[in-house]
């Protein structure tokens, strides 16, 4: 009997040990947390939701529920879409350069069809719901406001292709949800047919 | 690095016995070089409650204790939590792997005299244990809210209102409730998912440090202790780490093979782990034709059904039932054998100890099984054999012929 050890082997069979029981680890720990990923009940109450758009009036907005979080569609007059160009220099991000929409909205209006904004409405800042104003210049929010969204939380303020004003604390734009148009009075919303978004 | 490693742990250990404890129960801590087959279920009843833990919280974060609710989020668990089924199956697998490893790990106690001094407190810990897990699974099995759960509970809970005088205000406290409820639901939840786990793991660790201050017994049944080298240490002692963690570590893989193929291959054992009827909703307007306990409760139950009513009184079943339990307590003081382990003991506890493993293995089975007049008879006589080993032990363990045992561990 001796007793030299062969310390490479030793060092090979550990790590050999080590990387397949970390194998064996990581495997048994996947169901756990994926457990805490959405259940099959939670993505079914996050799927497309059909709306009937046909019945909103001209200036009006609605809110349906959409992966239970509020989704806004106004329905904009001619006004309101002339007033949209008025204030760029007021805005935070008047191109909409950062994507917080589909490619299809990345235009003038933030829209498929410029009458009909669909929007996300949650606050970019830290997530209340906006509060819609399209009243011009009521005494509270002052006499440049055209109309758009008051966050009541902390003051944020955006206009009525829910971009974001200068000066609150907001950093971007309001969120454009994936939507398309099924006919000239349906709308889907959360599948615009391009990607798959659970 | 290794440096600062070294420097980190001096400045704890000079905070917190770090290394010492590491010392004392681990690296330092001897175990009796030769461990057999019987010694891998204490490790392994430690492995199925960190699996029963883990596997528990993570339930507890779909499960909804209302009796309303608790059906459907169990379904819900099923169907449609991301990989829910499993963790569900991991859990109620494990509660009867939790028992399969308890009673092996008991009968080595049983075989090897391990419960005699000094290791009497050691025993005692490991009954309460025993009790605390028995509750743990009972109260486990209402929360799914099927026919078998609600109909065991009824059952179980009505033994209390047997005892004589405060009997069914007992069985009120106990429920909340005129009938159980879902005021016994939500209260069989709070103590299934808080009160009783912080028990066990506080008596489990109580259960460890007095292993460690008596040390190990073994399948010689001496005392290592008493035979010590010139450093200190046993001579017939190995570390526990790294040499019987290596060891367990493959009893451990052997174990959670069979564990995977149980909960991949037949998570409802045919209807012994999860019994068919409580795939049905409770009702509390009608029984199922046949009710019987999970697999782990039917020696007891079997002694239960196989004792009359004695004076218009259900209480004597309920009374040899609670014997039954926990008569175990007593085996230190029963036993007056003049060696501790089976190899070295003679031909009658040798023959008490087969006919007790017969007793409950068939007291087990009939528990199962409907109460036909050949079966009670069966069971009247299983009875009689299952106390007789606990009664007549004083006597039996005394007039037997031992071998005398030898001074060092063998190598057998």
């Amino acid at each position: 009997m001796t007793d030299t050890v062969d310390h490479s082997k030793r060092n090979m069979l550990l790590a050999a040990t080590a990387a397949a029981g970390g194998v064996v680890a990581a495997g048994a720990g996947a169901p756990f947390v994926l457990s805490l990923m959405p259940s099959e009940r939670a993505k079914a109450a996050g799927a497309p939701v059909e709306v009937d758009i046909s019945t909103i009036e001209p200036g009006a907005m609605i809110s349906i529920e959409w992966q239970g979080k509020p989704v806004w569609i106004v329905r904009r007059t001619p006004e309101m879409l002339k007033e949209l160009n008025t204030h760029d220099s007021d805005l935070v991000d008047p191109t909409s350069s950062v994507p917080q929409q589909p490619e299809y909205c990345n235009n003038a209006t933030r829209s498929i069809k410029p009458e009909y904004l669909v929007v996300l409405g949650v606050c970019t800042h830290l997530g209340c719901s906006p509060t819609f104003r399209p009243e011009v210049s009521p005494t509270d929010l002052g006499a440049n406001w055209d109309g758009g969204w008051f966050c009541p939380c902390h003051g944020s303020r955006f206009d009525l292709a829910a971009r974001v004003f200068k000066g609150v604390p907001a950093p971007t734009n309001l969120i454009i949800p994936p939507h398309k148009y099924l006919s000239d009075t349906r709308l889907l919303v959360g599948d615009d047919g391009k990607e798959f978004r659970a | 690095m290794m440096n600062l490693l070294t420097k980190l742990l001096g400045w704890v250990d000079e905070r917190f016995p770090l290394t010492s404890t590491w010392k004392a129960h681990a690296s330092e801590y001897y175990a009796p070089k030769n461990f057999n087959f019987w010694y891998f279920f204490g490790g392994l009843a430690l492995l199925v409650l960190v699996i029963q833990i883990v596997s528990g919280i993570f339930l507890t974060m779909n499960y909804k204790p209302d009796a309303l609710f608790a059906f459907a989020s169990v379904e819900y668990i099923m169907r449609d939590v991301q990989w829910g089924w499993l963790l569900r199956y991991i859990h109620s697998t494990g509660a009867s792997m939790f028992f399969i490893v308890i009673y092996l790990h008991m009968f080595r106690g049983l075989m090897y005299g391990s419960y005699r001094k000094p290791r009497e407190l050691l025993w005692i810990i490991g009954m309460i244990i025993y009790l605390a897990l028995m509750g743990e699974a009972f109260m486990g099995y209402l929360l799914p809210w099927g026919q078998m759960s609600f109909w065991g509970a009824q059952v179980i809970v009505n033994l209390f209102s047997s005892v004589p005088f405060v009997g069914p205000d007992l069985a009120i406290l106990i429920r909340g409730d005129f009938v159980v409820s879902d005021i016994t639901l939500n209260r069989f939840f709070a103590l299934h998912v808080v009160a009783i786990p912080l028990i066990l793991v506080l008596i489990i660790v109580a259960h460890l440090v007095a292993l460690h201050e008596v040390g190990s017994n073994n399948p010689d049944g001496i005392e290592i202790k008493k035979n010590k080298g010139p450093d200190g240490h046993p001579v017939d002692g190995i570390p526990f780490f790294p040499y019987m963690v290596v060891k367990d570590a493959v009893a451990a893989v052997a174990f959670l093979i069979v564990f995977a193929a149980i909960i991949f291959f037949g998570p409802d054992m045919g209807g012994y782990f999860l019994e068919y009827n409580n795939f049905v909703p409770a009702n509390p307007m009608k029984t199922p034709e046949h009710i019987a306990p999970v697999w782990y409760f039917t020696p007891y139950y079997a002694i239960l059904r196989a004792v009359p009513p004695l004076f218009g009184s259900q209480f004597p079943g309920v009374v040899a039932m609670g014997v039954a339990t926990v008569i175990f307590f007593a085996l230190p003081w029963l036993d007056r054998g003049q060696v501790k382990s089976i190899r070295y003991r003679g031909p009658i506890y040798k023959a008490f100890l087969a006919a007790f493993v017969v007793s409950f293995v068939g007291l087990g089975y009939l528990g199962l099984m409907p109460a036909t007049e050949l079966y009670t008879w069966i069971s009247r006589v299983l009875a009689v054999v299952y106390f007789a080993f606990f009664f007549l032990m004083p006597w039996y363990t005394k007039i037997d012929k031992c071998k005398p045992e030898p001074d060092r561990l063998t190598s057998k």
